[in-house]
């Protein structure tokens, strides 16, 4: 109601930025869907997956990790390296296994997951170019990177999409408020 | 037609080079892991051989000494040390967070000395402790040089450090300007060499990776340091390479292509020898 009421005497270029610090913000969400291909060996091992956020010029993020937490002391943990784009790239110089954002792993499928920005280790993402990169090591089995590039538009949005080949399915992701 | 000539005429020079190179054994270290997640109780091991291909057993084995570096600087004895005809092998405890040296260094006297109108020469394996023993007394035109000779790899527990690299002023080192245990694949890398602890200028530094048995390309990239003993690579692809360089004697350039010594060095007047290897895993 208030709303309606300043829009009629504000002019059209304030109009967007005025409402959009009014309105309380929906905290911003990315949806990611993560597909582990079924596969037929003898012997299979849900994989240890790695999500996190590069932006050039910053420290990459780490938003998701699922690995074996099952295992007694906590063991699982020296397979982490074993995502070694992640281990080089961001795992070593956090702490192991990183704080907040682990989780067990998963059955093949597509694994749906929604992170908010400022939980866990979701950053808030603000204009600008980033990429979503996904790493799948399975015990026994292969290992593969999917890097999905996004842009972040000024309305704090985005889309992207990649594929893997052989440890990883599709991937997607989805920015919104 | 033009393609397979061209192609065939690459093939026969890499032979060629893969031949030129066979012949001289390459030193190594070979680490089973370069990353440890760094839980405190994990296990390195590694193997040390001498060998034509990298990285299989095909020379007999040194009694060399490894030297293991922690972090915190202390010295970890190795355990389970087995040296066997064609390799050693030993185990590393990785306790410590931060980045381990492991390191081999030999060093050696040769030259001769006249005695009685004879010449003499300096018995093998002759170091610079026992040099005043091996000349015989009342030897003149005493000509000696030293050799050098140093082999190397790195593994690191969670985050790199740089602690261990630090120079003892002998023979050729290696300070890293890009951490050994930070390489990847299109990525450019910077070494900086140096000898008798100043800047190693206009050496030639190779690297070629492991696998060599079961390709015909040898795959060895080279580069020269520069002013600062700095050189630059940029791995091609993944996996573990071996990076060497040498000074004088016959292994000069340590098959780098380089032009052999003009004459080769007289007994009257060695050369002084120095010599580096490491392996390092670049990721992929």
């Amino acid at each position: 109601m208030m709303d309606s009421k300043y829009k009629l005497t504000l002019g059209g270029a304030l109009l967007g930025a005025f409402t959009t610090a009014a309105v309380p913000a929906t905290a911003q969400t990315m949806d990611v869907s993560v597909t582990i291909p079924r596969l037929t060996v003898a012997e299979y091992h849900k994989p240890y997956v790695a999500l996190w956020i590069e932006q050039a010029g910053k420290p990459a993020r780490t938003i998701n990790v699922w690995y074996d937490t099952g295992k007694k002391n906590n063991a699982g943990i020296k397979w982490l390296r074993d995502m070694r784009q992640w281990w080089r790239t961001v795992g070593r110089t956090t702490p192991t296994p990183p704080n907040g954002v682990t989780g067990a792993t998963r059955a093949p499928g597509a694994a749906k997951i929604s992170f908010t920005a400022g939980k866990g280790g979701m950053p808030a993402l603000t204009a600008g170019s980033y990429t979503l990169v996904v790493e799948a090591a399975r015990e026994g089995g292969g290992r593969e990177v999917v890097k999905v590039p996004f842009t972040v538009s000024a309305a704090g949005t985005a889309k992207g999409s990649g594929k893997g080949s052989f440890e990883l399915g599709a991937v997607s992701l989805t920015v919104r408020r | 037609m033009l393609n397979s000539r061209k192609s065939l005429l690459l093939l026969a020079a890499s032979a060629a080079l893969a031949l030129s190179t066979a012949a001289q054994a390459r030193q190594w270290l070979l680490p089973s892991e370069t990353m440890f997640t760094g839980s405190g109780n994990e296990w390195l091991t590694v193997d040390a051989a001498n060998s034509t291909d990298l990285y299989y057993y095909d020379h007999p084995g040194q009694p060399w000494d490894a030297v293991i570096t922690a972090p915190d600087g202390s010295t970890v004895p190795v355990e389970n040390r087995m040296v066997g005809k064609l390799r050693q092998v030993f185990d590393v405890p990785i306790a410590q967070g931060g980045t381990y040296k492991i390191s081999i260094t030999n060093d050696q006297m040769f030259g001769s000395s006249m005695l009685n109108g004879e010449k003499k020469m300096l018995p093998r394996g002759t170091t610079p402790a026992t040099l005043a023993a091996a000349i015989p007394a009342g030897a003149t035109e005493v000509q000696t040089a030293e050799a050098n000779n140093r082999i190397e790899t790195f593994v690191t527990a969670g985050e790199p450090t740089t602690s261990v690299f630090t120079s003892g002023g002998k023979g050729i080192e290696m300070i890293p300007v890009t951490h050994p245990n930070d390489l990847a694949v299109d990525e450019e890398a910077t070494f900086q060499f140096l000898l008798d602890g100043k800047p190693a200028a206009d050496l030639e530094v190779v690297a070629i990776p492991g696998g060599i048995r079961y390709r015909a390309d040898l795959k060895q990239i080279s580069a020269k340091t520069d002013a600062e003993g700095k050189v630059r690579f940029t791995w091609p692809e993944a996996g573990m390479y071996w990076v060497s360089v040498s000074i004088g004697g016959r292994r000069g350039g340590e098959g780098a292509g380089g032009p052999p010594p003009a004459t080769p060095p007289q007994p009257e007047a060695p050369e002084r020898r120095a010599s580096y290897a490491m392996t390092v895993e670049v990721q992929g």
